[in-house]
């Protein structure tokens, strides 16, 4: 589903984020990338969205060399995925209901089906009730939850978490190791980012380790 | 297939909806930006109402160029049957009309306003006349065929009158060509306005476009709020100009009421025409969307992935 071979990642300036990082991830895997801080897992993830372009190296998603892929069929590759971001990113002048359909909108869903599944992800976030409200007014842990319903909304193959536990406690924590475990079982592939040590302990995920850029473990 | 379309058209409509909220929701800037493109457009709009007031005019004129023959006002009925007649065999000529003098005065009666005047004099200053229709209208073949009418016999003066409206034919050019320069750099700034309006709006809507692109909108559903803002606050303007042009016309036509009325003869100018308004209408959209469309395309551009 996802393959990656020889891919490195130069940053203007120098900075090589990825060197020559090879690996394959099946359709309905749990994989967890791992590492310090700056080891690239940020960087990997970008590149599976097409949100970064590697230096070298081909990546294959779904059978579609990213390499090859017009700057047109960009946004319809990136509709395989659900991306859950480390700050985020949402957005503050609308309510929690309206985050959620922003992917519904731009996929072209009929109005009731699409506040019908709004609705179904907030419920399985637990944020149903605070549809109306608005981000600003949510804890951390909500706003991380409030992310991963916009992310599964429109039910993607593919789940992507950067740092998805950063900055929650441990309840929390464990919580959405749960949550992610529950779309595993239904069938999406998930990778996260993160080097939450417990998170890894709880799911007992297959580990894709990089150290300083490299492939360290599998 | 009849699903998608309508999924299109509801999203089409949906945007439209929240474009029109957008504006109502900073009531005085859109106010403002909509009155500056209306002055804008009102400017060129108006000279070319005045153009083509001033048109019509000279076009009754000089339609086709005609030749007066004043006859000398001791021509008796035998000299005029003569030139009658040598008009008739004259192969420049393709059609001649007689004005007697009593037919002149009335008609100078009924259409301007110095009939008090003439009443005064007491007989008719007015000679007979021909108004002659040449086969050329070319300059110099007219010129020649009034020059020899001015060579027969009891033909007091022959009269080209295409010069005057010849004269006024190339002032108007210059006013159409004025009208168009000043439509272009209007033009140019209506988009500029546009332009910045939209790259404004861009700003405080950065996040929402970000994300949006992170999650597979392509350019075109990025794109469409704000070309349809730019075009709509386009056709606005254009509004604002239409509606300016009809309020100056209408009160300049209160004006020229009077005036004419002491003139005993009734000038109106005309009102812009509904092809003319349409057309006003459509330029001014288009180039709302022109400049939306460049505003927007620039930042999609700066913030493709590398």
């Amino acid at each position: 589903m996802i393959s990656f071979s020889g891919v490195s990642k130069r940053y203007p300036g120098g900075y090589e984020a990825l060197k020559n990082i090879s690996f394959a991830i099946e359709a309905g895997e749990m994989v967890f990338i791992t590492g310090h801080s700056g080891a690239g897992k940020s960087t990997l993830l970008k590149l599976i969205a097409a949100i970064e372009r590697p230096t070298s190296g081909s990546i294959v998603i779904n059978g579609q060399n990213l390499g090859a892929l017009r700057p047109r069929a960009i946004p319809f590759l990136r509709r395989n995925f659900g991306l859950i971001f480390q700050d985020h990113k949402l957005l503050f002048d609308r309510s929690v209901f309206d985050n959620v359909m922003l992917p519904l909108n731009i996929r072209g869903f009929d109005r009731r089906e699409a506040q019908r599944r709004v609705r179904a992800a907030l419920d399985k976030v637990g944020l149903l009730p605070r549809e109306k409200a608005y981000p600003v007014t949510l804890s951390g842990g909500e706003q991380q939850r409030l992310c991963i319903a916009r992310a599964i909304v429109h039910r993607p193959a593919i789940l992507l978490a950067d740092e998805p536990t950063g900055n929650l406690d441990a309840a929390y924590a464990s919580d959405l190791g749960d949550l992610f475990k529950s779309f595993n079982q239904v069938g999406v592939t998930v990778v996260i980012a993160t080097h939450d040590e417990n998170l890894g302990a709880r799911l007992k995920p297959r580990s894709i380790v990089l150290r300083q850029g490299e492939w360290a473990a599998s | 297939m009849g699903g998608v379309m309508k999924i299109w058209i509801s999203q089409h409509i949906r945007t439209l909806i929240a474009v029109i909220a957008r504006l109502a929701r900073t009531p005085l800037a859109s106010l403002f930006n909509i009155g500056v493109i209306g002055i804008a457009l009102a400017l060129p709009a108006g000279f070319y109402v005045g153009l083509f007031n001033l048109q019509g005019f000279s076009r009754e004129l000089a339609a086709d160029p005609q030749i007066s023959l004043f006859l000398a006002l001791d021509a008796g009925p035998a000299d005029l049957a003569q030139i009658e007649n040598r008009l008739r065999q004259l192969p420049g000529v393709r059609k001649f009309r007689y004005i007697s003098r009593e037919q002149a005065l009335a008609d100078i009666k009924r259409s301007t306003g110095i009939a008090d005047v003439i009443a005064s004099l007491g007989q008719n200053p007015l000679p007979d006349a021909f108004v002659v229709d040449a086969a050329d209208n070319g300059a110099q073949s007219l010129e020649k065929l009034r020059d020899e009418f001015a060579r027969w016999p009891k033909i007091a003066y022959a009269q080209l009158d295409t010069a005057w409206a010849q004269r006024l034919e190339a002032a108007l050019r210059l006013g159409r060509l004025a009208v168009l320069m000043l439509t272009t750099l209007l033009a140019f700034a209506l988009v500029a306005v546009t332009f910045n309006t939209i790259r404004l709006q861009i700003l405080t809507q950065r996040d929402e476009i970000e994300v949006s692109r992170l999650i597979g909108a392509t350019d075109a559903f990025i794109r469409r709020p704000f070309l349809y803002f730019g075009a709509l606050q386009g056709l606005a303007g254009a509004l604002a100009a239409w509606a300016i042009t009809w309020v100056s016309i209408y009160l300049l036509n209160n004006g020229l009421a009077d005036l004419s009325q002491l003139y005993g003869a009734n000038f109106q100018l005309r009102h812009l025409s509904v092809g003319d308004s349409l057309s006003l209408l459509a330029f001014s959209a288009g180039l709302g969307w022109f400049g939306a469309w460049m505003s927007v395309n620039r930042h999609l551009s700066a913030s493709a992935p590398r």
